[in-house]
């Protein structure tokens, strides 16, 4: 079939072997001291002034973090921190505050008290894409970006995804899944040291999720960011994560590290028990047969 | 006197589906391409009775010249430069005020959409100011501003402003807030924003203001022509009146509306060039 040949993320996902492995550079990608505070304009005085940096090796660290909304508590006393070139997942039912927390983490909610500290160079692919539909593809990926030649680097990006031939298209011409993956060319050109992931894939269909997971694992292993990734798909978690968070009642409710090797196959025996813990903690319980 | 004009218009699209067979799906596409032409049909169908009622003494020359006069009238003011001033005279009017208003209205929106401060203390009274009706300022105009040039002036910036703030206020606060997020994360600064997310987002807004304001600017115009001019479009129609000669007011209210429709043109080109991304969408 032709088809085959024709997508282009499989095709680059299967002509670039996974060069890096994935817990080679850990060590320092903040030692450069390019570390900042999350909320780049949070006054002093407030309770979530974010403190200087997270400690040697961590893309991101969240103590005591606490957030309500209209007195109605959602995080309760988090302690988070992911290591850089780390992937995290993090689980939880709706309202469970998973998204809240990517906001704390990506500066966009300055109202949450504790203690946070994340990389400079936090980058976020929200659940929609959020292109500005009045610039050309290219355009979005380059926003904001200071460098001598903008485009160039924003094309190459668009390649790194599949993209490149669309590079002069209007977002409201893209599909779903092609403008997530412009989305996450826009956060990778910048090449983060956190990349936060806020349910990128649940608005696509299954056929496009199982390619965007190959996609997201290419570039996680090609730039080595640390990741979070928000999510309510548990099989999603497994399959990607170095480690699984469950969020409940406000605060970390079960840890789950995946050791086995990547690719995975999602009935592995490691996966199919840790699933059944994680469902239990989230309060699904299984009818029985698989 | 007058020869008809052209012969009777063409019948053929009046009947063309009165044969009571239900429309067709595929013949759709092919009639669109002729539905530019079927609606010049009754506008010239207008003009021809206008023409024979005239030509044959129903229409009274002196209420209602026939277009032939009107159009030798035109020709006349034409070569003797007349037409050409006062059209000249007029068009600067326009210009002038449209110019302040337009910066007047953008600007209040600007500062009104990106500052808590500047929608509670400048929306207001702009509201307020909204609700008067504009002409019943003209008195209040010429005790000001004299006869001259400035009220005028005056009146047709004041009818752009209105109409250009509030549309373009309102496609301000209409910008999803979900591309500041965006912006936020991507760093961009202050001006980045304005630049980059809150103008090209308000556009669509910010266009259907101009529409709007380049309409009430020429009804501005219009109405203090009427009042006291001694040079333009507006004197040009006045004295004519005085001298009983209705084929200049004819002729002058034609220009007003050619002057109308070229400048509602050049929005819509101009619509057509800033929202591609929009068509883009559209013509999927």
């Amino acid at each position: 079939m032709a088809a085959r040949f024709r997508h282009p993320v499989n095709g680059a996902a299967a002509a670039r072997p996974a060069a890096v492995d994935g817990t080679a550079d850990q060590s320092a990608a903040l030692d450069g001291g390019a570390s900042r505070a999350t909320a780049v304009d949070a006054t002093a005085d407030r309770p979530a002034a974010p403190e200087a940096a997270a400690s040697g090796g961590a893309a991101a660290e969240v103590r005591g973090l606490s957030r309500a909304f209209d007195g109605r508590p959602v995080l309760a006393d988090v302690d988070l921190r992911i290591e850089s070139g780390e992937f995290v997942a993090l689980l939880g039912r709706s309202g469970s505050g998973k998204s809240t927390l990517l906001r704390v983490l990506a500066g966009l909610d300055r109202e949450a008290e504790g203690t946070v500290a994340a990389s400079d160079s936090a980058m976020v692919a929200f659940q929609e894409p959020r292109l500005l539909p009045w610039k050309r593809v290219w355009a979005n990926i380059a926003l904001g970006l200071d460098g001598t030649a903008p485009k160039e680097a924003a094309v190459a990006a668009l390649g790194e995804v599949g993209l490149a031939d669309h590079a002069d298209a209007w977002p409201l011409t893209l599909s779903g899944g092609e403008a997530q993956r412009a989305s996450l060319a826009r956060a990778l050109v910048r090449e983060p040291e956190l990349l936060l992931l806020d349910e990128p894939f649940g608005a696509l269909d299954a056929l496009t999720r199982i390619t965007m997971h190959d996609l997201v694992l290419h570039l996680w292993r090609r730039h080595l960011p640390g990741v979070l990734l928000v999510t309510h798909d548990v099989d999603e978690a497994l399959l990607l994560a170095d480690r699984v968070l469950v969020l409940a009642d406000g605060r970390i409710a079960h840890e789950e590290h995946i050791g086995l090797p990547r690719p995975r196959h999602r009935d592995a025996d490691a996966l199919l028990h840790a699933r059944d813990r994680l469902l239990a903690v989230l309060g699904v319980h299984p009818t029985g047969d698989r | 006197m007058h020869p008809p004009a052209t012969a009777a218009p063409p019948r053929a699209p009046a009947t063309e589906n009165g044969s009571g067979a239900p429309p067709r799906r595929p013949a759709v596409a092919p009639r669109r391409r002729n539905r530019l032409l079927d609606r010049w049909v009754s506008p010239i169908a207008l003009l021809v009775g206008w023409q024979l009622g005239a030509s044959l003494g129903i229409l009274p020359e002196r209420l209602l010249p026939a277009p032939s006069t009107v159009a030798a009238t035109a020709l006349g003011l034409l070569q003797d430069g007349s037409l050409v001033d006062a059209v000249g005279v007029s068009l600067q009017r326009v210009l002038t005020g449209f110019a302040i208003g337009a910066t007047a209205g953008i600007a209040l929106a600007v500062v009104v959409g990106l500052s808590r401060w500047g929608d509670n203390l400048v929306d207001p009274p702009l509201q307020m100011l909204r609700t008067v009706p504009i002409f019943g300022l003209i008195p209040l105009f010429i005790l000001w501003f004299g006869i001259g040039e400035t009220p005028k002036v005056a009146l047709v910036a004041l009818a752009v402003t209105i109409p250009l703030y509030v549309n373009t206020a309102a496609g301000i606060r209409g910008v999803d807030p979900k591309f500041r997020d965006v912006a936020h994360v991507l760093r961009l600064s202050r001006l980045g924003v304005i630049r980059h997310v809150v103008l090209p987002g308000s556009l669509p807004g910010l266009l259907v203001g101009l529409r709007l304001s380049l309409g009430s600017a020429w009804l501005a115009l219009i109405v203090a022509e009427q009042i006291n001019a001694d040079a333009g479009l507006g004197f040009m129609i006045n004295s004519a009146r005085e001298f009983l000669r209705t084929d200049i007011v004819v002729l002058g209210l034609i220009v007003y509306s050619l002057l109308g429709l070229i400048t509602d043109a050049f929005v819509r080109l101009l619509e057509r060039r800033a929202l591609v991304w929009r068509r883009a969408f559209g013509t999927r």
